[in-house]
């Protein structure tokens, strides 16, 4: 119906309120009863903070591994002995370390050889069974500079202590043999062997094996350990298991490819090549991933919220019968009636959307914060749940907005 | 009966061509359908501009069906209502909606007043769906307040009011428009009998200040203090104290043809 037909019709000219009169007009249900409102946004509010803290928190998390690579680097390269073909575990020639620091632009070269069958026990004590897992490992002393592994109590192994019965403890093996600060007279039972503990160190996030290892000397896993081999007809220290290679940082592909070959000139295909790196970065896509489950969740809560609203709106419409009917009488159109309800289901959503997106963030921030992460709440989480709030806010207040405008004014008026 | 005839208001209106506010012309109105509830049994009256009139009977004569098709709440089954001239017939919801916002106001027995809002917001609410901007709204419902002797409460709540003051605030609402026709229902109804008193005195004050208003009620007494009187039963009007003057408001009708 256009103006110019009501002007016809001697009634004036239509009127549509202002933004600020339609949202005094939206907010009246809020006003009159704030804990009502303020209850039924509260399902909105807890289904968007779920879907925007496990999108912030997940892409928080891949901020901080993607930090993580960038700080341990990506040119660390491993080689392993794998298994021969025969099914055994292969050793990695005792010259190999040698042999690969010899590579072009092979910068570094730290190994650990895994003393195989070896067990560890806080004491002697201790039932066979309750191994924790751990493994002992004969390290060559610039390992933790390789891996770039800050040592976390006590100190590293040195050229004299790694001849002795002492070990420093990986920050795994610390954890489960229940050791959290370094003393003197601190042993261990590795091997069948005391062992006095040095140090502890932080986590090696780019040699795992390495956190859940007791790590002592070459030298003194021949001497007590039994971990010898041959080299040149002479006995010497065992083998290696593992390389730990530092590349430069632009030739990193050149060593990986020469890296096989020159550490087992015999039995190249034995040796498995990996960049550590590769794993994080497949780990930081992982978590970058949503987390399916907590997004359901997040999506079940909103639409109970949304149920929420329409059920609180109903009954609104139903106790505000002569407030309708009145707005009638003062003239409002069915299509302002309707537009009121709908503006307070709207209101109530958005208010629940807002409240939820900062409760997400929040939760975020500070999972963040404690995790050391750059807190990052993608654009998409905070907009979408917004967004998502607000639809839902729509599609709950039309019903009762349609139900509010049909009300005949004299029933509305009536029923007092 | 009191009548300053020297009032602005009063002078517009005897001015005004349209003299006649309302006419109604053998009005029924029918509820339902099996079986049909007459309500209205051809109704017919017409209210001047200025007049104060009462519309009485006993609750089922017919007098709030009556008040809501005047109201334009409710259609009429037959028959022709005309207010300021306009025949409702022929309008949609919409303009119905807008004749209701610009051309009558309400008082109800229940005040319905908002209890969030202050006395002046409540009153300004009254232009709420006329276009009018806020200021204004604000400025004209003080206005609206002075004339109901209201002005010292406007930024009081409802509930601190007395039922008196409510009432008052409601007329307040009702008049701030300056509709053509003021529709009270049973305004004294939820008053004490002093307090009912006062609102009848302001009713004739505005009533001399210009204001068409008409006072459904089923209180013969309240009925007999107005200067005109309409009396129903059975849908039907039984008594007409102007009468005569609705006869001639009936021939001028058929020589002007309004619509």
């Amino acid at each position: 119906m256009s103006t110019a037909t009501h002007e016809r019709a001697g009634v004036g000219r239509r009127v549509r309120l202002s933004f600020w009169d339609s949202a005094r007009v939206a907010s009246v249900g809020l006003r009159t009863r704030p804990l009502r409102a303020t209850l039924s946004a509260l399902g909105i509010a807890i289904g968007t903070a779920a879907i925007v803290g496990v999108l912030g928190l997940s892409s928080s998390s891949q901020a901080g591994l993607l930090a993580e690579i960038d700080r341990l680097g990506t040119n660390l390269l491993k080689a392993e002995a794998g298994r021969t073909f025969g099914g055994q575990t292969a050793n990695l020639p005792i010259e190999a370390p040698a042999r690969v620091s010899h590579i072009p632009n092979a910068e570094q070269v730290g190994h650990a050889g895994l003393i195989k069958d070896a067990k560890v026990y806080r004491s002697p004590m201790v039932p066979q069974a309750n191994t924790g897992a751990l493994q002992i490992r004969a390290v060559s002393l610039n390992l933790p500079s390789v891996l770039t592994i800050g040592v976390d109590r006590g100190s590293w192994l040195n050229a004299g202590t790694s001849e002795g019965p002492v070990a420093v403890l990986g920050s795994v093996a610390a954890q489960r043999l229940g050791i959290d600060r370094v003393h003197p007279g601190l042993r261990i039972w590795a091997g069948g062997q005391w062992f006095h503990i040095a140090g502890i160190l932080k986590p090696a996030t780019l040699a795992p094996e390495i956190d859940a290892s007791v790590l002592i000397g070459y030298e003194a896993a021949g001497k007590y350990l039994g971990h010898v081999g041959v080299s040149r007809g002479e006995a010497t220290h065992g083998p290696p298991t593992t390389l730990y290679v530092r590349a430069a940082t632009d030739h990193v592909e050149e060593v990986q490819a020469a890296l096989a070959r020159t550490a087992n000139p015999q039995a190249a295909n034995e040796v498995n090549v990996s960049q550590p790196s590769d794993a994080l970065t497949a780990r930081a896509a992982a978590e970058g991933a949503f987390n399916s489950l907590f997004l359901g969740l997040g999506a079940v809560a909103l639409v109970v919220g949304a149920v929420g609203v329409a059920n609180i709106m109903i009954i609104s419409v139903l106790e505000r019968r002569s407030e309708i009917g009145l707005r009638r009488a003062l003239g409002a159109t069915k299509g302002q009636i309707r537009m009121q309800f709908l503006g307070e289901a709207l209101l109530l959503a958005a208010l629940g959307g807002v409240a939820g997106v900062g409760a997400g963030a929040l939760a975020t921030a500070v999972y963040a914060a404690g995790k050391g992460w750059a807190v990052v709440v993608p654009a998409e989480a905070w907009a979408g749940g917004i967004a998502a709030a607000l639809l839902i806010g729509a599609v709950s207040g039309l019903l009762p907005a349609l139900r509010a405008a049909r009300m005949s004014p004299t029933a509305a008026l009536r029923s007092v | 009966m009191k009548r300053s005839a020297y009032s602005p208001e009063r002078k517009l209106a005897l001015a005004s061509s349209q003299d006649k506010v309302l006419e109604l012309e053998e009005v029924t109105k029918v509820y339902g359908e099996q079986p049909p509830v007459p309500a209205l049994r051809g109704v017919s009256f017409t209210v001047r501009r200025g007049e104060l009139t009462a519309i009485v009977g006993p609750s089922g004569s017919g007098k709030s069906t009556l008040l809501h098709v005047m109201g334009t709440l409710e259609r009429p089954s037959g028959g022709t209502v005309r207010i300021d001239g306009v025949d409702v017939a022929g309008l949609t919801d919409t303009e119905l909606s807008l004749l209701r916002a610009h051309r009558i106001g309400f008082v109800f027995q229940q005040f319905f007043l908002a209890e969030y809002a202050t006395v002046v917001e409540n009153v300004a609410d009254g232009l709420l769906y006329t276009g009018a901007d806020l200021s204004e709204r604000r400025a004209r419902a003080e206005e609206a307040l002075r004339r109901v002797g209201l002005a010292h409460r406007a930024g009081f709540r409802p509930p601190k009011l007395s039922g008196g003051e409510r009432q008052r605030v409601a007329i307040a609402r009702a008049l701030i428009g300056r509709p053509a026709i003021v529709l009270a229902d049973e305004p004294t109804g939820n008053l004490d009998s002093v307090t009912g008193a006062s609102i009848v005195e302001l009713l004739h004050e505005l009533h001399a200040d210009g204001a068409t208003i008409i006072v459904v009620t089923h209180d013969a007494e309240l009925a007999a203090a107005l200067p005109r009187q309409i009396r129903m039963l059975d849908g039907q009007v039984v008594y007409d104290s102007a009468a005569t003057r609705r006869q001639d408001a009936v021939g001028q009708h058929e020589e002007g043809g309004v619509g």
